[in-house]
């Protein structure tokens, strides 16, 4: 545990560091004599209309859903690949099995077509 | 056994000290710390400064020459100035998320710098998954970008946010399978830097962003050129060990001994310098390659860094078992 102490107090260090910046420009900032247009969105030369809340493509979702299946295989992989040489067979070819697993459900994600953007 | 006064005393007094103690080595922490941050704002400084004057001399202009020697200050006085802009946030946005996006950008890269050794042995906090916490931690800046993107209220910023978040999420698993030099989509530089397409979302996820929150993301993205260029100095061209093997000056200065305060500032001095020099290479892709369009992007990382680098995992291993 000690040794991420340092890493805890330089969260704490990195907080400042960067909340600090934040609250300097509240002396210098007068936001009473700004004019509703300067603080609307920005747009090119005319009102803004619509929400920009409004619905996206879905690609976006389904890469961030890709992302969760594929990330803790990365999580599982650190802690296998540091000490492999240490591990015996049987450790790297569980390992290899879980991979198979995984690269099968990716190239059914490939087939189907959840990564194309057309 | 028999214990007189005065080395109960001694004892009493060391168990006192042994509770200072932790209280020392507690404010002891801070000084590295301390430094760190001040190498880094340097560092960061440099970039900027470096970026505009290579820029410039690609594109034949002078850059930045007035403020002090070589215009080597531009990016404090640009820094300065933005510390004292006005503080907008826009009408319709959402005032907390808009306000917090960008320290949480900034807080995300910042934490890395912890892992680096920047000589031997000279490292903030010496962990055993000291990649992997790089790793984790980088994948946070994505939130905040995707807050700062929503808070705004703003399309370009929300379509910024999105790409941004999506493009950082699908580099995230080739980056960490094989830690490859892909660190310019992380970075968002320019043959990946569609979350700010100028021609596209006017500037991204920043285009609501004025004075010193959008100080705050420029520097983020300084930082993390900086922290992807010293983990690749460090994984990949050799850290802070002399590369030139056969020079008569490493026998000289005996380098090899890493040990003392001679050994040590090489060290952190080599590792600096080749960490400046790989960053030219980002600095200058960013004027000659053109940029990639969104579905090339992700077709990249997903179709042909993922396969690839599970390729590079599977040969690895291999390898390591036949030669056990």
């Amino acid at each position: 545990m000690s040794e991420f102490a340092p890493i805890c107090i330089y969260l704490v260090i990195s907080l400042l560091v960067s909340l600090i910046p934040l609250g300097i420009p509240f002396p210098f900032s007068s936001n009473t004599s700004t004019y509703p247009e300067k603080l609307s969105a920005y747009e090119c030369g005319f009102d803004p209309f619509g929400d920009a809340r409004s619905r996206f493509d879905i690609r976006f979702y389904l890469v961030s859903i890709l992302f969760i299946i594929l990330d803790p295989e990365v999580t599982f992989f650190f802690p296998w690949a540091v000490p492999l040489n240490k591990i015996d067979p049987f450790g790297s070819w569980s390992m290899m099995a879980f991979l198979l697993i995984l690269t099968i459900g990716f190239l059914y994600e490939w087939k189907r077509g959840a990564s194309d953007r057309e | 056994m028999i214990i007189d006064i005065t080395e109960v005393q001694a004892i009493n007094s060391f168990s006192r000290l042994e509770s200072l103690k932790e209280i020392f080595e507690t404010i002891w922490m801070l000084l590295p710390i301390l430094i760190l941050m001040l190498g880094i704002t340097i560092g960061v400084l440099v970039i900027v400064w470096l970026e505009r004057e290579i820029s410039a001399g690609i594109q034949q202009r002078i850059g930045p020459e007035y403020a002090g020697p070589l215009g080597i200050l531009q990016a404090l006085a640009d820094g300065t100035k933005l510390l004292f802009k006005e503080n907008l946030i826009p009408s319709r946005g959402d005032t907390r998320l808009f306000s917090i996006g960008p320290s949480i950008a900034v807080i995300s890269i910042l934490i890395s710098y912890s892992v680096i050794p920047f000589g031997s042995r000279l490292v903030l906090a010496d962990l055993s998954i000291g990649v992997f916490l790089w790793i984790a931690i980088s994948s946070i800046a994505p939130v905040g970008l995707l807050m700062s993107g929503y808070g705004s209220n703003n399309k370009y910023s929300f379509l910024g946010g999105l790409r941004a978040a999506a493009q950082s999420i699908s580099y995230e698993i080739p980056l960490a399978l094989c830690v490859l030099s892909i660190s310019l989509p992380e970075c968002e530089r320019l043959p990946f830097d569609l979350p700010e397409a100028e021609e596209e979302l006017v500037a991204g996820y920043q285009t609501e962003y004025s004075g010193i929150k959008f100080g705050l993301f420029y520097v983020a993205s300084y930082l993390n050129l900086l922290i992807s260029s010293l983990f690749v100095t460090v994984l990949y061209l050799g850290g802070w060990n002399f590369s030139i093997p056969y020079l008569i000056i490493s026998e000289f200065f005996e380098i090899n001994k890493v040990d003392g305060v001679f050994g040590t500032t090489l060290g952190i001095f080599i590792t600096l310098a080749k960490t400046f020099l790989f960053l030219f290479i980002p600095i200058a892709t960013r004027w000659t390659l053109p940029r990639l369009r969104m579905d090339q992007l992700l077709n990249l990382g997903w179709k042909f860094l993922l396969p690839i680098s599970l390729g590079n995992l599977l040969l690895t291993t291999s390898s390591q078992l036949l030669s056990l």
